[in-house]
């Protein structure tokens, strides 16, 4: 019988479920009839039909109720309430449009902020790579050198032995970036692309739209086997999408490769930060950069690898693995690999791309976009509590009635869920418009396209899902706080509303705003140190000229010279670059500082300087030519400049810096004195200052400087001093390059200003973005504090207008408003400067030479956000001050 | 409006069910037949009748029927199901008991 029971009632409640519109109306139905026909007994005895009908009314007491109350009788399901709470909530936003456009548009801010940087976190660092299958499982490999930071990369035999030890590892393929002068038409132009292993669209699962990918013998033999797969935009941009295009020839650094696939459109090769255009396989790798041919050669480094690990094989198993394959490749190679160890590296962390130059920035983001979350969810939260008074007599009537609190709990989250759905469709939308507007912090550059995508994909949706949720909880629950003082007297008590300020609950309303301000403060500081780090760094001195400089380089190694050409050629282009208009001075170097390239590196020995038992003095140093030290302004301390007669035929000599004095030399003058440079004696001939070689951020650091032609090097840049803006001189510097070789390019030229800035790129995307969003959190918070100020100004006119009669002056309420304003924000301040205080070190690489409690940005900070506390008050104040006396003591 | 008490809430559950006992009955039927037997003074609002219909239906009890009354317009009857004619024993049963148990305090001669 129990069961019967059960089953009968679950039965009833499908059917209510399915048909509670029919019953509802049979319900209806019911007491229509039923009050249709008390009315027709009341005229039978004799009363007149409004009479009779208001009479049936009263006796029913409320037909709205009995409704209600049937159905709550009834029972009603979870989906039902749902249905019926979700429409209720959607009239009472029709209704108060005013209050649901802002609320909406706070959580689409706060929301698609979040969605955003999600995106950016997925597409940059996750899931970097489009159309790439299974990047969960996808590792970099490279290896640590004892006694170094940072990474190296691999040799190919080192990879290749790697590969055929590592059994927990699927797959492991090689995508090297390199670069190429593509000659089409009369045009050539640089662009980028990868050397990659033969295995390598086969391992990723790209499968060229044209055309094949690459064979397995086509990983072998030096420049054996030109052939070569171009993206998709650059068979559409450059080839006009031609057809017929697998098998046509097309020159890359002046060798003609067959063109034998074209890639899928949407895909750009595995490198975060720019999209490849081409792809060549690792047989070809000594036409596209100097240094001979290394497939054979296990101490030539230069193989940019990754693995896919087997399927449930943990990044902890296979480092193990992989740490045994390298302990043997120690044993087995000392004089190659003592010291190297080879390690996995999560995609986000690559050493060898722009990943990890974005951590840093992205992972700050996380944080700064939960509290403009927060932020927007306290302005919705006091405006739902507005709304909540009142609607205080519409709840207590109905708790009264009988329904449960948990029901009414259920309404406003409800309420809550309606709008942080809104809040996030425009925040998915916003972060949609967005995904790729981290590239636009980037400054264009020539021959590399930028590609910096958001991705929304599963994960991202889900995340954002979740935090709609977490919206959804807070601010339902924001006003359900207020629900819990809601007593059945409730609205026969008039709320007593004493001066602005202190009456019951505003407690809630005034922590959210204090709440709101010391976030937008803290977060204000944090944009605050950020930009007075970047002007720190962009204009600390680093020790050479960078405003006059520029710098380029010539395409000596794509066009195929040889060492003794390039050395003719290059003496030739000094020659005749200095005769050029508005030019002071020429001089290439191997690397020019603070580029992607790297110094050469050697163990150095000096006269007279003992080093200790297990020192082993390494330097690094530049090869340069006569002139360097003139052209990039570096101040030559001691002695001289190199010559042309430092060359190959004279004996060896070189320049030290300061630093390097310091150290080896006990700051005597070394001039004249012996320095042992890979493995060769030279001369020192001159000290140089210190400057900056690497980052900005780096300290002074021992250094030295040979001539270019003692370590000749084809692939050289090529800097030139000017009095003229970059723009005059570049069409003179390509022409005098033509009229020796017209088949050579140029490659970009820039300041070196411009360098500086692009090397502080990362500190720059993350001042904007933080200032961005320090900014909307100031407009949120200045928002939640008008509202609150607004509201309780409302709350106490009798107040006001009973003071304004006793004699208190327009100033005086103002005063009143804005001073109770103003304690509000005081106390955000105090608040979000002990969290600043506490959380502004987590900062740390992002500021330069700012102490992250610089009194200076705690001030101005403070004086922005005191200025936007006035402006927010003085609206309310200002109703305040223009309170009537006379009417309101009237009401 | 406040809740009507349980001892109310559950007398006026057993005044409906012994109603229908006699036969099936629409709302108004059952409001009016309320009135008569118990002459006004449970003073039973048809405000509560109708959701305590509604309960005892959820329960089990009683079952409803669109027919055609009297004057021949389509009514909602309700009529005694089997479980509510065992409830409506179990009830007066209960009822029996306790109402013989108070009357027999109520009757103490007082010394």
């Amino acid at each position: 019988m129990l069961f019967a029971q059960q089953s009968r009632s679950v039965r009833q409640r499908l059917r209510s479920l399915f048909a509670s519109e029919k019953q509802d109306r049979e319900m209806q139905e019911e007491l229509r009839q039923h009050l249709e026909q008390q009315i027709q007994e009341n005229i039978a005895r004799g009363m007149a039909p409004d009479e009779a009908r208001l009479s049936a009314i009263h006796a029913m007491g409320g037909l709205e109720q009995i409704e209600q109350q049937c159905r709550d009788a009834r029972g009603s399901s979870f989906l039902e309430d749902l249905l019926q709470d979700l429409r209720y909530g959607i009239r009472q936003l029709r209704r108060n449009k005013g209050f649901s456009v802002l609320a909406i548009l706070c959580l689409t801010l706060g929301i698609g902020a979040n969605a955003a940087v999600f995106s950016w976190l997925e597409g940059i660092l996750f899931r970097p790579y489009p159309m790439v299958v299974h990047q969960d499982r996808l590792f970099a490999v490279a290896e640590r050198v004892q006694g170094e930071s940072g990474a190296d990369v691999l040799s190919w035999p080192d990879f290749l032995d790697l590969r055929r030890n590592c059994t927990l590892c699927e797959d492991s393929f090689v995508s090297k970036i390199t670069s190429s002068t593509l000659n089409i038409g009369d045009r050539a132009e640089i662009t980028t692309g990868s050397v990659v292993s033969a295995n390598y669209f086969d391992a990723i699962g790209v499968h060229p739209a044209l055309g094949r990918g690459f064979e397995p013998n086509e990983d072998s033999g030096n420049d054996a086997h030109p052939v070569v797969v171009i993206s998709y935009q650059l068979w559409r941009s450059r080839f006009k999408g031609d057809p017929q295009i697998v098998g046509k020839t097309q020159r890359l650094n002046n060798v003609p490769h067959t063109i034998i696939g074209v890639a899928p459109e949407g895909f750009y090769g595995t490198f975060v930060g720019w999209a490849m255009q081409f792809w060549v396989p690792v047989s070809m790798e000594s036409t596209f950069s100097s240094g001979g041919y290394k497939l054979e050669d296990r101490g030539a480094r230069w193989v940019e690898s990754y693995v896919h690990l087997k399927p449930g094989v943990t990044r902890a198993q296979a480092q193990q693995q992989i740490s045994a394959i390298s302990s043997q490749l120690q044993a087995s190679y000392p004089t190659i690999n003592r010291g190297r160890s080879i390690g996995l590296w999560a995609l986000w962390e690559t050493p060898f791309n722009h990943a990890g130059e974005l951590l840093p920035t992205l992972e700050m983001m996380v944080a700064v976009v939960a509290f403009v979350l927060l932020i927007a969810c306290a302005n919705v939260g006091n405006l739902l509590l507005v709304r909540s008074f009142v609607r205080r007599h519409e709840m207590s009537l109905r708790l009264a009635i009988g329904a449960s609190r948990g029901r009414l709990w259920k309404q406003l989250l409800t309420e809550g869920l309606i709008l942080s759905a809104l809040g996030t469709g425009g925040g998915l939308l916003f972060a949609y418009w967005s995904r790729h507007a981290l590239k636009l912090f980037f400054p264009a550059r020539s021959g590399v396209s930028m590609y910096l995508p958001g991705t929304i994909d599963a994960r991202v949706l889900a995340l954002s899902a979740g935090v709609s949720l977490l919206v959804t909880v807070i601010v339902g629950l924001i006003p359900a706080l207020q629900l819990r003082r809601l007593d059945l007297s409730g609205p026969l008590k008039s709320e007593s509303s004493s001066v602005v300020g202190a009456h019951s609950g505003a407690w809630i309303r005034s922590g959210l705003v204090i709440f709101q301000v010391s976030l937008s403060f803290l977060l204000l500081i944090g944009a605050a140190l950020l930009l007075e780090s970047l002007q720190k760094i962009r204009t600390a001195d680093p020790g050479f000229t960078t405003t006059r400089v520029v710098t380029t380089g010539v395409s000596l190694v794509a066009a195929g010279y040889s060492d003794a050409q390039a050395k003719i050629f290059q003496d030739a282009l000094i020659d005749r670059l200095r005769a050029l208009p508005g030019v002071e001075s020429v001089a290439h170097a191997r690397v020019t500082p603070l580029g992607f390239k790297a110094f050469s590196s050697t163990p150095i020995a000096v006269d007279g300087y003992q080093p200790a038992l297990n020192e082993l003095p390494t330097v690094d140093y530049n090869q340069v030519s006569p002139d360097y030290f003139a052209t990039l302004g570096i101040a030559l301390v001691s002695g001289r400049e190199f010559l042309r007669s430092d060359d190959e035929k004279a004996p060896p000599v070189a320049i030290v810096n300061q630093t390097m004095v310091e150290r080896y030399w006990g700051g005597q003058d070394p001039v004249g004195r012996r320095v042992q440079v890979k493995g060769r004696w030279a001369r020192v001939v001159g000290v140089a200052a210190d400057s900056k070689y690497y980052s900005m951020r780096e300290g002074p650091k021992p250094f030295l400087y040979v001539p270019l032609r003692q370590d000749f090097d084809r692939a050289s840049d090529l800097n030139l001093r000017t009095t003229q803006p970059l723009q005059n001189i570049l069409s003179g510097v390509l022409r005098e390059v033509h009229a020796l070789d017209p088949n050579l390019a140029l490659y970009e030229m820039i300041t070196l200003q411009e360098r500086v800035n692009r090397a502080t790129s990362p500190q720059a995307v993350a001042v904007t973005l933080v200032s961005m969003l320090g900014g909307l959190a100031l407009l949120l918070a200045a928002i939640g504090l008008y509202g609150v100020m607004s509201y309780a100004v409302a709350q106490s006119t009798r107040e006001l207008g009973l003071r304004m009669a006793l004699g208190a002056g327009a100033a005086t309420l103002l005063r009143l408003v804005i001073s109770r304003g103003l304690k509000l924000t005081a106390g955000g301040v105090l608040l979000g400067a002990v969290a600043a205080l506490a959380l502004t070190r987590l900062l740390g690489n992002l500021l330069y030479h700012v102490s992250p409690r610089d009194p200076a940005v705690f001030a101005s900070a403070l004086a922005v956000m005191a200025i936007t506390a006035i402006s927010a008050c003085l609206f309310p104040a200002l109703r305040a001050a223009r309170t009537d006396p006379a009417r309101v003591l009237k009401n | 409006m406040s809740k009507p008490s349980d001892l109310v809430q559950g007398t006026l559950d057993m005044l409906i069910l012994k109603i229908l006992a006699l036969e099936p009955m629409n709302g108004w039927a059952i409001s009016q037949r309320m009135k008569q037997i118990s002459s006004d003074v449970l003073g039973v609002s048809d405000g509560s009748l109708y959701p305590a219909l509604h309960k005892l239906e959820r329960r089990g009890w009683i079952s409803s029927q669109w027919k055609a009354s009297e004057n021949n317009r389509r009514a909602k009857f309700y009529s005694l199901t089997r479980a509510g004619r065992k409830q409506l024993e179990k009830e007066t049963a209960n009822w029996n008991r306790v109402s013989s148990a108070i009357s027999g305090i109520v009757m103490l001669k007082e010394a």
